[in-house]
């Protein structure tokens, strides 16, 4: 062990310091939102806010993928569930408008039946034929979403669904800008709130699952499966509440975020999505929450940062804009995801204590 | 029936160009164990490295013999890919053959970026046409329509994958081939250059798939940059419908898999009673596949994977 | 082999991760960082959405060309409001045609303190948007969007400066049975806000007309090949195949037609009225109808000098909408004139009594901030271009 590690250790038990530690990282989240807003502009902060959602959906897929070890391609799926629950129960298109607390647990619970009801199928299925299954239920559910507007006009098909109802809690819209103690909260900043909470007791949440039985046998299957029948785990039930758990963190991602953007579409949950949230996951460090929290932070922030720097610094280097910043930066963005994983195949903060999936000594 | 007659012609159109690809999959598979995400961009690089090459030699070189210059075009077109899939390989997949299952997946995402990305700068974003070289007759047989270039394509998918077939099957080369991805230890115990085999794995894999990108472009007289991924896509769905690994499985898959989509697009609205519609076709063909899945999880001709060590 | 623990990385590693970190931010530091005041004249923004990457990113660049024409005219004009000089800019969006970037982009360009928006390109990113812009109050100008709940929302901050897909559908609905004689016509649409909305009012109208709509097929706007459901609509014979969607697939799409060897007419909307629908179709577009919103460019006032600047200024064509984009620009900027304020509470109630003549024609809009009196033109592809047939409505 090194140096820095034993000063960590020292650092974790000396319960002084660590108090102080949280309390200055409790004060640094509490600010995050306004120093950007005063620095580098509002959008930063819908940004940050959509990144939090995305953090959200990579410790849901956490869970299927680094915990029970099941390849899931098409995770996006319950997101777009989640989103669509809130939508129908909270717009203009059945004329229904249940408040935020009802939904939310209705769309988890929905997103849960799908979990299960996607997982059941490919139980037998071995690795890599899970990962095909799972996209071809993702797209499954997306073409479903955009086709579904004749007969019945249930999602209103591509047009989607806009004006979605945002959270109200005790009559104020959480998407305005609000005045509290004098100080202006927009929308945005309210939302950074609300989803920092809501992130802390989903991790709380993973850790506690990490650390209970359930996550040994999930750690089991994912190691061996054949193994962990044999010890007696129901591999089956163990399987399927991956997949239930994971849906539902999905699910209530996704209703937040229709609540925030007020408008969803099913271009939002195409392939591409759920291949990002697997890269969130993998990069990450896969397995291990906080990895998985900075993956996802850095994969939905680095492209907003390319998208806003490739055009000036090719203005400042060349005199002139070359090349496209769009394409630019997606190339980057790959080219970053081949980088690490060459230099850290483990991922960016691999768990410490445990193997990581199939790593062979 | 002359209607169903002309949907089997267009899945069999279809499902040779899925066949070619599904083959570069399945036999990086059976090796690697791995989902080679960057094969569909290779495909696409190879369908535009060809039209490049066929409009700068109609722009500097118009007298020459039409058949001359979309033989350059497809050499140049199959070179550059087997070139870029042998560097990907080293420079990409090969220092993490250690590594966790994910790690060399999450790598192919980032090239498949990285390729499309790449090929938008390069190539532009618009849809770019194939220039009318030739003008392909349209036949009729059984009531249904094929062109010349249709029938080129099925004849010549057959031709190259029996060769394929022939060469894993009967050589001394397919013969290493089979035994790396029985077991690489063994195989690599008993004399076989591994890294050899892998290389030349991906290559054919390329080469077969840069031909694919080739008849895919003449064929809609359009090419891409973003061609490559929903074909890629496509073809694992074969690979993985036929039996992973197994090259008769992929060649079967692609077949099917093309079968199924025409068919099934044209159908679904009858089957269905109006219900659903030709916008389920993608719906359709993962459904069939899921339900092959179901019962025989390992394809319809089984699977062909190494044991890892 | 050993795993790392995150802080535990070699020497090296970490001292290029450092530095990168250290260059991102520095990067972020000079990246946008807010809104930016010039003293040399006051700086008024306009927010300017289009897919400028895609299948029909030659539509959005051709859109953001229109728009900055009008802004490079209405400089050199020297124009002055509230009694300063003032200098426009365009601050031009890529929503990519995706719905969910429409509104992460529209929320930008409100942040970023534009005074109005010409946008966006497509029906399906054009109407979320629009919930944005309403809520920060700013003026909205599509000059493309056709779909009709855009201006059915209630939004007194939507406005479009081409007739919609009713007004279009029904011309087309018309012109198929009464003027090609149409008895039994196939419909494709491409699943998207416009291209569905389209063929759904055009459906509408051709069913009223008499004509027998055999068949409605789909397909989606990532698709090149469509002989499976062109194969299904071979067997059932119509006269004419209607297609909602864009020039990118219609140009394949005309391909398979015809080796297919289908002899049905193919009926389109403006969403392939466009030169790269002819470079796609190649010589398999021959004879294929399509309308385009508001007179050709050459009958109108300004028309054919509008099209010589184009020319001038970009080396290039026109592609579709541009002439739509520089009229919505130029409308929005004299609404400021008039109400001699940038301020949308101002000049918003002007904007909505607008009676300007622009390049496409009179621009007048109705309570909804639809078009009034638009008229549409059909044309047909003949030798290998758009020749113009006739026009219906408008004054």
């Amino acid at each position: 062990m090194s140096i820095i590690s034993k000063g960590i250790e020292k650092i974790r038990s000396n319960k002084r310091i660590l108090f102080i530690g949280y309390v200055l990282l409790g004060i640094a989240l509490v600010s995050l939102p306004f120093l950007l807003s005063n620095t580098v502009g509002r959008t930063w902060v819908r940004i940050l806010d959509f990144a939090l959602i995305y953090a959200m959906l990579a410790l849901g897929l956490n869970i299927v993928v680094g915990f029970a070890g099941l390849l899931d391609l098409g995770y996006i799926a319950f997101y777009a569930v989640g989103a669509y629950a809130w939508a129908l129960l909270a717009s203009p298109q059945f004329g229904l408008h249940l408040p935020f607390w009802a939904i939310l647990p209705i769309g988890a619970g929905v997103a849960a039946i799908f979990g299960i009801l996607l997982g059941a199928p490919t139980l037998r299925l071995r690795g890599d034929y899970l990962a095909i299954v799972t996209l071809g239920f993702g797209e499954i559910i997306r073409i479903f979403l955009n086709n579904l507007d004749h007969p019945v006009n249930v999602t209103n098909g591509p047009i989607g669904i806009n004006k979605i109802d945002p959270i109200v809690i005790a009559g104020a819209d959480l998407t305005r800008t609000h005045e509290i103690l004098g100080i202006q909260f927009s929308g945005a900043h309210i939302y950074y709130y609300v989803l920092v909470l809501l992130l802390m007791i989903t991790v709380l949440i993973c850790v506690r699952l990490e650390n209970s039985r359930l996550g040994r046998a999930w750690i089991a299957v994912r190691e061996d499966e054949l193994a962990a029948q044999a010890m007696g785990i129901n591999t089956r039930n163990v399987k399927l509440l991956a997949f239930a758990l994971g849906a539902t963190f999905g699910g209530v991602a996704g209703g937040l975020f229709a609540s925030l953007q007020g408008f969803v579409s099913p271009e939002s949950f195409v392939l591409l999505e759920s291949i990002m949230v697997l890269c969130m996951v993998v990069l990450g460090g896969m397995g291990h929450i906080f990895g998985v929290l900075l993956g996802a932070l850095l994969l939905t922030t680095l492209p907003e940062i390319l998208r806003s720097t490739a055009s000036p610094i090719q203005e400042s280097l060349f005199g002139a804009v070359y090349i496209d910043p769009e394409a630019l930066r997606m190339l980057l963005f790959g080219l970053a995801l081949i980088l690490v994983m060459l230099v850290r195949p483990t991922g960016l903060w691999p768990g410490t204590t445990r193997k990581q999936l199939g790593n062979k000594g | 029936m002359d209607i169903f007659f002309q949907q089997v012609i267009n899945g069999l159109v279809l499902g040779s160009v899925y066949a070619l690809v599904a083959l570069g999959y399945t036999m990086v598979y059976g090796i690697l164990g791995l989902i080679n995400f960057a094969h569909g961009e290779v495909v696409m690089v190879g369908a535009m490295v060809a039209l490049a090459t066929v409009a700068y030699l109609f722009g500097y070189f118009p007298e020459l013999n039409p058949i001359v210059m979309v033989l350059i075009a497809a050499t140049t077109s199959v070179i550059s890919c087997m070139v870029l899939s042998y560097f990907i390989e080293r420079l990409a997949y090969r220092p993490l053959r250690k590594a966790p299952r994910l790690a060399p997946l999450i790598t192919a995402i980032g090239i498949s970026i990285l390729l499309q990305n790449l090929a938008m700068i390069i190539w532009g974003r618009q849809y770019k046409t194939v220039p009318k070289i030739f003008s392909f007759e349209t036949r009729e047989f059984l009531g249904a329509n094929i062109t010349d270039l249709q029938i080129f394509i099925i004849v010549l998918s057959a031709i190259l994958m029996t060769l394929l077939l022939l060469i894993v099957n009967y050589s001394k080369l397919g013969r290493a081939m089979r035994a790396t991805s029985e077991s690489q230890r063994i195989a690599g115990l008993l004399g076989v250059n591994i890294n050899k085999i892998i290389s030349f794995t991906f290559v054919i894999g390329a080469g077969l798939g840069a031909v694919a990108g080739i008849l895919v472009a003449a064929n809609y007289s359009v090419a891409h940059y973003s061609m490559g991924f929903m074909l890629g896509l496509k073809a694992f769905t074969a690979a993985v419908l036929g039996g992973i690994g197994n090259l008769g499985g992929a060649v079967l898959g692609g077949l099917l898999l093309g079968l199924i989509e025409s068919i099934g697009a044209g159908y679904i609205g009858d089957i269905t009673g109006g219900f659903l519609g030709s916008h389920y076709q993608d719906v359709f063909a993962f459904l069939v596949l899921i339900i092959v899945l179901v019962f025989r999880p390992t394809g319809i001709m089984g699977e062909r994977i190494s044991e890892r060590a | 082999m050993r795993e790392y623990i995150f802080w535990e990385v070699k020497t090296m590693q970490k001292n290029f991760l450092i530095i990168l970190l250290v260059g991102l931010l520095a990067l972020v530091g000079c990246g946008d960082g807010g809104s930016g005041t010039d003293d040399s004249g006051k700086i008024i923004k306009i927010g300017h959405v289009a897919p400028l990457t895609g299948p029909i990113s030659h539509l959005g660049k051709d859109n953001e060309r229109g728009a900055q024409l009008a802004i490079d005219e209405a400089n050199a004009a020297g124009i002055t409001i509230g009694g300063e000089k003032v200098e426009f800019r365009l601050l031009s969006e890529d929503d990519e045609a995706n719905p969910q970037k429409g509104t992460v982009v529209a929320q930008k360009l409100v942040d970023s303190g534009v005074a109005g928006v010409i946008g966006h390109l497509n029906s399906g990113t054009t109407i979320p948007a629009s919930k944005i812009y309403h809520d920060a109050g700013l003026a909205q100008i599509s000059p493309s969007a056709t779909a009709i709940m855009y201006t059915h929302q209630g939004y007194k901050t939507a406005f479009r400066v081409m007739a919609n897909d009713e007004q279009q559908g029904k011309v087309l609905g018309d012109y198929a049975v009464k003027t090609i004689g149409a008895k039994k016509i196939a419909v494709i649409d491409d699943r998207s806000a416009y291209g569905k909305g389209l063929a759904d009012e055009f459906e509408k109208a051709a069913k009223s007309a008499g004509g027998e709509i055999v068949t409605r097929e789909f397909t989606d706007t990532t698709k090149t090949d469509f002989t499976a459901i062109l194969t299904k609509i071979k067997g059932l014979n119509p006269d004419v195949i209607f297609y909602g969607g864009m020039d990118a697939q219609a140009g394949p799409m005309m391909k398979q037609v015809k080796n297919l060897g289908i002899t049905a007419t193919y009926l389109s909307g403006d969403g392939i009225q466009s030169k790269q629908f002819l470079v796609l179709a190649g010589e398999e577009g021959e004879g294929a109808y399509a309308s385009s919103p508001g007179l050709p460019l050459e009958k109108m006032d300004g028309g054919k000098s509008f099209q010589e600047k184009f020319l001038q200024t970009y080396h290039e064509d026109i592609q579709i909408y541009a002439p739509f984009t520089y009229d919505a620009t130029s409308i929005l900027i004299d609404a400021m004139v008039r109400a001699d304020s940038t301020n949308p509470e101002s000049y918003l109630p002007l904007l909505s009594q607008t009676d300007y003549q622009g390049v496409t024609g009179q621009i007048r809009f109705d309570e909804n901030g639809d078009l009034r009196g638009g008229s549409i033109s059909l044309y047909r592809v003949k030798n290998g271009a758009w020749e113009y047939i006739e026009t219906v409505g408008g004054e």
